[in-house]
């Protein structure tokens, strides 16, 4: 692939094999050279600046779907079973 | 450090917990909706991963708060409250799943979600190995959401598109998403619910964000 003339890719990593080092970044397990080379191609690459930002904000809203109620009937089921459990102690 | 920080509630099984259980003892409806509110939606994820059906699921995790509220006075707080909940769950569903007598090694499913499709985390024509940049460079930037954007989180149309891409999952990765992503829990506590190495946790919720993430993009962007 790499030709004469051919532009490096930053920390030798191409942006297809940076995505899929993104959880493990994130997750702090990557060795420190990896780590490096990894950090090295985001500086120097505005797509995958994009990628790691899109990510980052995928996790934000994500993390904001804690408050999603549970289904009216599940929750009055639930509460009943609650009653007679209290009831019967 | 990268990731957004935020309050992890549920972390610390420490005396916020004790104070929870022995308010449940004493018979506080608010402390058993406190539990329900915390833990009903982790609990049909993880059920998810034994049952196909989700009645069954719900069902089955029903059928978990009685044994949870019955089994509460001989709890002795050896374990935290939260893994006494998912030990029954757990029990539960594959006694469920025996009984409907389709039940997959949970080892098996989670290596075959962990392992087997190897699919990336974006879509393999979204890259180039043309000449005009390096190798495997992007055909087309990926842009940081606009804000605006994601102002709309809270608005229902967005919300149901997050919960319909993390619906379309396959289980094991629903499961670590919801635990970790939506539920705060740290690593270590989803691999034991899950029954996985940490290896193949990481590779789950690899898995499940970029999915997620790529329906975002799709639908916030249209790229």
């Amino acid at each position: 692939m790499a030709t004469e003339g051919r532009i490096r890719a930053p920390g030798g990593l191409s942006c297809r094999e940076f995505v899929e080092l993104v959880t493990d970044y994130f997750e702090d397990v990557l060795s420190p050279p990896l780590r490096a080379r990894f950090e090295t191609h985001l500086a120097a690459c505005n797509g995958c600046q994009g990628y790691i930002d899109q990510m980052r904000d995928t996790l934000r809203l994500v993390g904001r779907l804690d408050d999603d109620a549970i289904p009216e009937d599940g929750r009055e089921r639930l509460l009943d079973a609650f009653k007679r459990w209290r009831a019967s102690r | 450090m990268t990731v957004p920080s935020r309050p992890q509630h549920v972390d610390s099984p420490g005396s916020a917990e004790d104070r929870l259980l022995e308010a449940l003892r004493s018979g506080s409806e608010s402390a058993y909706a406190t539990l329900v509110g915390r833990y009903h939606r982790p609990m049909l994820a993880v059920a998810g991963i034994h049952i196909r059906s989700e009645a069954v699921a719900e069902e089955v995790v029903q059928d978990t708060w009685l044994a949870v509220l019955s089994g509460l006075d001989r709890f002795e707080g050896r374990s935290s409250l939260r893994t006494y909940i998912f030990r029954i769950l757990t029990n539960q569903a594959k006694s469920r799943a025996r009984r409907e007598a389709r039940t997959v090694p949970l080892s098996t499913l989670v290596e075959r979600e962990a392992v087997g499709d190897g699919s990336p985390a974006v879509a393999a024509a979204s890259f180039s190995d043309d000449a005009s940049s390096w190798p495997g460079h992007w055909v087309s930037d990926p842009r940081r959401f606009a804000a605006g954007a994601l102002d709309q989180v809270l608005e229902a149309e967005t919300r149901s598109v997050l919960f319909r891409a993390m619906e379309a999952l396959p289980p094991a990765q629903r499961a670590a998403i919801t635990l970790r992503d939506v539920y705060g829990w740290p690593a270590v506590e989803v691999c034991q619910v899950l029954g996985v190495s940490a290896g193949n946790q990481r590779v789950l919720l690899h898995r499940a964000r970029s999915r997620v993430r790529a329906v975002l993009a799709e639908y916030l962007d249209g790229n």
